[in-house]
């Protein structure tokens, strides 16, 4: 009954959707007001009826309703209550439920605390809003509906795949959706402006707490799924240049380079044209992406073509809104007033060379990762497009990317003083050069260009510190005044420097463990012992454990460094009872310093077992640089400017201009 | 039934995609470091064909494990990398590459990224003429304003 009830509330949403398209939008063209208002209900009840659907699948999960179709293929009694709640969105109908389910949230939460905005324009932004609801709960409905019974119920289910049985995975989902369904936002305020064709600073203050809280979870996101990999997958990787990474991480470079244009929209009203296209693609790579993973195109072309209806379906709807995006944009782009004049040497010109790199960087891995489809498509050739690709065409992009970041935030708008930038960087400039002296002291091996990539990384953390010093007159003035202006400098630039720390952590990190990282793989019996960078590592036992629902060989490996025990670690291989599948869990003594990470695989013919023991310098630099980055953008979100609801008009209060 | 079929194929690609890897087994590794070290280098840049998007170095898939196995003995044999991957491309195809080769096929593929920086580039020199030097333009009224208001605050 509540399946049913579920199933009843989707189709609901979906001709409330259909209303929250028609109404405000018409309302918004003839300026009658109470027709425009019809939105805000519509938008909030879409929600609820969604999250009623959501919360009855989520409830047959729970209750491990095997006459539910999607339950019995993808649960399992004996699952872990966690895991049978994560199950509602570990397949593909659950997943695009919570698609838009996010989808509706945006929506609503622009209708709940959009006050400030002009009536038209909130009528029209969650009439757009609602056109991609409708366009997906279609899609939910017609292809993928996650409510379907099945009769007879079987005894019980086929089971999550066992390597998705993971805190961090179970979580992934829902933050990697809220990050990239919600640029959606962003493409709605874009193409409700551009039917107003009035676009000004307003704009721009009005979208960029959306775009930021969006970009912020799908940081976070993308981040939690490489920590998975690294810990869960087994043999350290972080990242994989996967299609289903690429996925997400095409609209995180569109979305940051999102963040940075409307900055300078909403401080210089320039670069007006360019921000709104900027948004419709940033959303449309969102779409793509949910394209990629969702229409089965992955797998191979031909399981496209011999199972078109989703793919097709899904296709259609990114033609439909990219195109239409596109269109509209083409039309009404030249009606756009240009804004602010400034120098190439400026905040502004700065800013255009990170949108530049970072769209270039997009596209890259857009045309990366389609190519092998398109080729085949098109041609029938087969080729692989892989990790070595996206490093040698990517990498090279991001170098430019990271020198110049430094710069940004010190460069005045308008027109910069390079030469005085460079000044006030010189401190920066000794740090890298004191890492790579230092780098190349310790480390005799890996790469000659690793050294200048951590000093990179030290580089940019510098330049984010000196940039708060500078402005904070750290040193020049006296320590009152210095705790007097940090403590009125306004959040978003505390904003800047936690995220542009971060993606200099994230930079350390990557080099340093990318170029050195230390690799032992050896057949081990019980007594052996193995030095893996000052650890000594002693393989002492292997126990046969029994889990909730899965059965686990756990070795036991004692560590010691310098003669004391610092850990025991106990990397096991599972095989779960359904689906009956083999897991590894890693064994990770984690440090500052860097991760010992043991695996334990299968027994030798020798006797023993196979063995793997890395040691990752830095690695942990990687997920706190996207952490800081993560708090960076809270802290600029939680600034009174850019509250979400905040009033628009407050400028009077701001003592230093923002970033 | 294509319902059971996708379902199916999921399954399979989840199995044999994403399965924990172990990869490089102890008994498949050369005694000589510096040819080992080339193996793995090699590893890297070819893909496991069974699998979904995995290098053989990653893959514990058996055709993996013979494709590493035919790496080590090319080079045993005295090749050079350059002529182990053209060994392999011969008889697995150019599928097996990871990084494709520069060829007429793949020229879009390669030259995006320099087009999209160059064409950026135009764009903006271009968005960028009619502006000209303003070193020397008044400010606006709302400019003149703005100013003062900050002007204003920072002598509180």
């Amino acid at each position: 009954m509540i399946v049913e009830l579920g199933h009843f509330a989707l189709i609901l949403a979906l001709l409330v959707a259909v209303v929250q398209v028609v109404v405000p939008a018409f309302g918004a063209h003839v300026r009658d007001e109470r027709m425009m208002r019809v939105a805000e209900p519509a938008a909030i009840s879409q929600l609820l009826l969604i999250a009623m659907a959501f919360f009855a699948l989520m409830h047959a999960y729970v209750t491990s309703d095997f006459s539910v179709l999607n339950v019995a293929e993808n649960s399992h009694s004996t699952k872990p209550l966690m895991y049978k709640m994560a199950g509602v969105w570990g397949n593909h109908e659950g997943s695009m439920l919570l698609w838009v389910l996010i989808l509706a949230l945006f929506g609503a939460a622009v209708a709940l605390f959009g006050n400030n905005l002009p009536p038209t324009l909130k009528a029209r932004v969650l009439s757009v809003q609602a056109s991609i609801a409708v366009a997906f709960l279609l899609f939910s409905l017609l292809t993928s509906n996650p409510f379907v019974r099945l009769d007879p119920a079987p005894p019980d289910g086929n089971g999550l795949n066992p390597i998705l049985q993971d805190p961090a995975l179970a979580f992934h989902p829902p933050f990697l959706y809220t990050g990239y369904v919600g640029f959606s936002i962003a493409f709605s305020f874009a193409i409700a402006a551009l039917i107003e064709g009035r676009i000004d600073a307003a704009w721009a203050r009005w979208v960029r707490p959306w775009t930021l809280a969006a970009w912020m979870f799908l940081t976070i996101g993308i981040s939690m799924g490489s920590w998975w990999a690294y810990y869960e997958l087994g043999w350290g990787g972080w990242w994989f240049w996967d299609p289903v990474e690429n996925a997400s991480f095409m609209p995180w470079l569109a979305g940051t380079a999102l963040l940075h244009s409307a900055l300078v929209m909403e401080k210089r009203e320039a670069l007006k044209i360019w921000t709104v296209l900027l948004a419709i693609l940033t959303f449309s790579l969102s779409l793509m992406g949910t394209f990629i993973v969702r229409s089965g195109v992955l797998t191979s072309v031909h399981s496209f073509a011999v199972d078109p209806a989703r793919g097709v379906f899904i296709l259609a709807i990114l033609v439909f809104f990219t195109g239409g995006g596109l269109a509209l944009f083409a039309l009404r782009a030249k009606d756009i007033q240009p804004g602010g004049l400034f120098q190439p040497i400026s905040r502004e010109g700065s800013l255009v060379l990170n949108n530049l790199l970072l769209v270039t960087a997009a596209a890259t891995v857009l045309v990366g990762t389609l190519y092998p489809m398109a080729l085949e498509g098109l041609t029938g050739e087969k080729i692989s497009v892989g990790p070595p690709f996206f490093n040698m065409t990517f990498g090279p992009l991001m170098i430019p990317l990271l020198i110049a970041l430094p710069f940004g935030p010190l460069l005045a708008w308008k027109r910069g003083d390079l030469l005085g930038a460079m000044q006030r960087l010189a401190f920066a400039f000794l740090a890298a050069l004191v890492t790579v002296v230092a780098v190349y002291a310790v480390e005799h091996r890996g790469p000659w260009l690793a050294p200048f990539g951590i000093a990179l990384g030290v580089y940019v953390m510098a330049g984010a510190i000196i940039e708060w010093a500078n402005r904070v007159k750290l040193g020049s003035a006296g320590r009152d005044e210095v705790v007097r202006r940090a403590t009125n400098l306004p959040r978003s630039a505390y904003g800047t420097l936690f995220a542009h720390f971060g993606v200099g952590m994230l930079m350390v990190g990557i080099v340093a463990t990318s170029a050195y990282r230390e690799e032992h793989i050896l057949a081990m019996k019980p007594g052996d012992k193995v030095m893996v960078d000052g650890y000594q590592v002693t393989f002492t036992k292997v126990e046969r454990g029994r889990g909730p629902n899965y059965t686990e060989d756990i070795a036991d490996f004692n560590v010691k460094r310098d003669g004391e025990t610092v850990a025991t670690l106990q990397p096991a291989k599972r095989l779960y009872d359904a689906p009956p599948q083999p897991t590894t869990e890693a064994g990770i003594h984690a440090a500052w310093r860097g991760d010992l990470y043991v695996v334990i695989g299968d027994a030798q013919p020798g006797g023993g077992y196979a063995v793997r023991a890395y040691f990752n310098p830095l690695v942990r630099f990687i997920w706190l640089g996207a952490l800081f980055m993560f708090f960076g953008g809270g802290i600029s979100l939680s600034d009174r400017r850019l509250r979400v609801g905040a009033p628009a008009r407050t400028r009077a209060a701001i003592p230093v201009p923002a970033e | 039934m294509r319902r059971l079929l996708a379902a199916v194929a999921l399954t399979i690609w989840a199995l044999v995609g994403a399965a924990p890897a172990f990869a490089v087994q102890p008994g498949e590794m050369l005694a000589d470091p510096a040819l080992e070290k080339r193996a793995r280098t090699i590893s890297a840049e070819l893909r496991c064909l069974v699998c979904q998007n995995q290098s053989i170095d990653d893959s514990d898939a058996p055709l993996a494990g013979d494709l590493r196995r035919l790496v080590r003995e090319r080079l045993k044999a005295h090749d050079t990398d350059q002529q182990v991957l053209d060994y392999i491309v011969a008889r697995y195809g150019e599928f097996v590459l990871l990084k494709p080769r520069f060829e007429v096929s793949t020229l879009l593929l390669w030259l995006t990224p320099v087009l999209v920086l160059l064409a950026g580039l135009g764009l903006i020199i271009r968005a960028a003429k009619p502006a000209g030097p303003s070193a020397s333009e008044p400010l606006t009224d709302k400019e003149k304003a703005e100013l003062s208001e900050i002007l204003g605050v920072k002598d509180r």
